[in-house]
């Protein structure tokens, strides 16, 4: 059957809209708990700055416990927790609580070994200087890791169009829902054609922003 | 100004085994002096330096920085202390991601100090060190000496009154070094900056330090101004970090040749202070009917002091010989020379 591209134009439109949404948000309450996570790993790390051998491990083992799992398996299993802090299971914001979960815990790893690069000559200096851990944490960690986490949040960016894409599925809505729902279902590849042109589109464009600004931090 | 008493600090390197980096070390450093610590890679040089600002804290004993027992100090007190006293680095741990005005405002910053100040304080540092024309650059634009003068503006933002160097011209060629050495001396004499600094070069030692200790071992095996430690040093460590820059020692094939020609005794001369300027060997040899013949030698300068040392073969009947080493005796250090290392 054919599409009626009057009502499609806006339909693509919308769901561009909700691609965004999920992502964006998604990437901002990701952000502050991934960098936030990442640095209480390294600080707590042993002979670290603020080093606490038991919320490291706990934290560790955490991470470890939920990074393997599949993100469309996270999916349904959070959803009971979803709908508790969500207050629903369906819509854009239903998937965006799932998609922070797994994102965190990808950008505390990503932050995590973007600060254990820094060499720890550096933090001495700081140390010797006065600077409580605190400050440590936001003048010196931050500061020195910001242009590869720069490109580690651009990479989970370009995963997260991936995720939403998923999350789509279970009612999300966005451009994978689009094409899942009129390419696969409905066996019209004109449409898919259109919204994974527009996919391949967005993931350029997040690409490029990132590798602009890590440039700009990382001064090359 | 920094008294170590009885010190030690104890690494548990896996759950048996554990090194004694430093072992029982007590040493005190004046105020204004240049003190220098010196040993082989290993020997606990870099563990000493880093318990004057509880970077390690001590195992055993205590150290004092001005006359106050620093194991004492709260988070906050430390945190205040170590503003007052600067560090400089083998690699100079600059900030890659803050400009040479960034790195150098750092300290500045942490310690509170209004932006107008620190704007006129990192300006007044940079044109010190010389790098006013670089406030702008990052550090990865710079050399290995300008890096470590941005350090040594960095350590100075603060006014502190001490300064503790790790290996800070490790790194760097001889003639950079030499800079960076007058930079040092210059920070002492232009801000009485008390500075303690550790090394493995004798050459770094010999150019500015007051006093020095070597270390080997974790132990502080030899303690005193550098003018004795030079002109008489006492253990075999010493000696040997003290060839390394005099080059003082004859070689075995020459010192082999010598002994078959049987021409003559060898006596190694030292002449310090005044004496340097006498002519005290050519004296002698006119009085008696003795020849000198110069194997080998050189005049340094220690501590604003000259410091000759020669290695000299005395010809002549042995008799002779004798009464001249004992004329030589009274004006200066002789021993005879029994071996190539000696
Ligand atoms: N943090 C540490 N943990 C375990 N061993 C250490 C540590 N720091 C230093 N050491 C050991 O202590 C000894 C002295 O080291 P160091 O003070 O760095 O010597 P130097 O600066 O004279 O080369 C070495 O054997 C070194 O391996
Ligand atoms: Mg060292």
């Amino acid at each position: 059957m054919q599409v009626d591209w009057n009502t499609f134009w806006p339909r693509i439109f919308e769901a561009t809209g909700e691609t965004l949404t999920m992502v964006l948000f998604t990437l901002l309450f990701s952000s502050v708990f991934g960098i936030a996570l990442g640095l209480l790993l390294y600080v707590t790390r042993e002979g670290n700055i603020l080093e606490n051998k038991v919320l490291f491990n706990i934290l560790n083992v955490f991470i470890n416990i939920i990074r393997p799992i599949p993100f469309i398996i996270l999916l349904v299993a959070l959803s009971p927790v979803t709908r508790v802090v969500v207050g629903t299971t369906i819509g854009t914001w239903a998937a965006i609580f799932p998609m922070t979960i797994a994102a965190s815990f990808g950008i505390a790893r990503i932050v995590e070994n973007n600060l254990v690069s820094i060499d720890p000559g550096i933090i001495e200096a700081a140390k010797a200087m006065g600077a409580s851990p605190v400050s440590i944490i936001f003048t010196v960690l931050i500061p020195e890791a910001l242009g590869p986490l720069i490109l580690g949040l651009t990479f989970i960016s370009v995963a997260l169009i991936d995720f939403s894409a998923m999350a789509g599925t279970v009612g999300g809505g966005g451009l994978g829902d689009l094409a899942m729902t009129y390419g696969y279902q409905r066996f019209d590849n004109s449409v898919m054609f259109v919204t994974v042109l527009l996919l391949i589109v967005l993931t350029q464009i997040a690409q490029f922003i990132g590798n602009y600004l890590a440039r700009i931090f990382l001064r090359r | 100004m920094i008294e170590f008493r009885e010190v030690s600090k104890v690494f548990h390197t896996s759950k048996q085994n554990e090194v004694k980096a430093v072992n029982d070390v007590s040493l005190s450093v004046n105020e204004g002096e240049i003190f220098g610590v010196i040993g082989l890679s290993g020997a606990g040089k870099s563990t000493l330096l880093r318990l004057v600002n509880l970077l390690e804290s001590p195992t055993y004993g205590e150290v004092l920085v001005n006359d106050k027992s620093i194991s004492t100090l709260s988070p906050k007190e430390l945190r205040q202390m170590r503003q007052k006293i600067g560090m400089i680095f083998q690699n100079f741990n600059l900030f890659n991601s803050r400009t040479v005005f960034g790195n150098v405002a750092y300290p500045l910053k942490i310690a509170k100090v209004p932006k107008q100040e620190i704007k006129k304080r990192v300006n007044e540092l940079l044109s010190f060190v010389g790098l006013a024309d670089k406030a702008d650059q990052y550090p990865e634009q710079l050399s290995g000496g300008q890096k470590q003068r941005v350090g040594i503006a960095r350590a100075l933002a603060t006014s502190p009154d001490i300064l503790i160097c790790d290996e800070a011209t490790s790194a760097l060629d001889p003639e950079t070094t030499g800079e960076i050495l007058n930079l040092l001396k210059k920070v002492n004499r232009e801000f009485n900056v008390t500075i303690l600094l550790i090394t493995h070069e004798m050459n770094v030692i010999r150019t500015i330090c007051n006093r020095v200790a070597v270390m080997e071992n974790g132990e502080v095996i030899e303690e005193g101004s550098v003018y004795d430690i030079f002109t008489n040093p006492q253990e075999r460590t010493t000696q040997k970090f003290i060839s390394s820059v005099l080059n003082d020692h004859i070689s075995s094939n020459l010192f082999k040749q010598l002994q078959a020609s049987k021409k003559g005794r060898l006596y190694r001369v030292i002449f310090m202070g005044d004496a340097t300027n006498q002519p005290v060997l050519s004296n002698i040899a006119k009085d008696y009917n003795v020849s000198v013949n110069i194997i080998n030698g050189n005049i340094s300068e220690l501590q604003e002091a000259l410091f000759g040392n020669l290695v000299v073969e005395l010809q002549g009947n042995d008799n002779e010989i004798d009464q001249v080493v004992e004329e030589l005796q009274k004006q200066v250090q002789v021993k005879e020379v029994t071996d190539h290392a000696g």
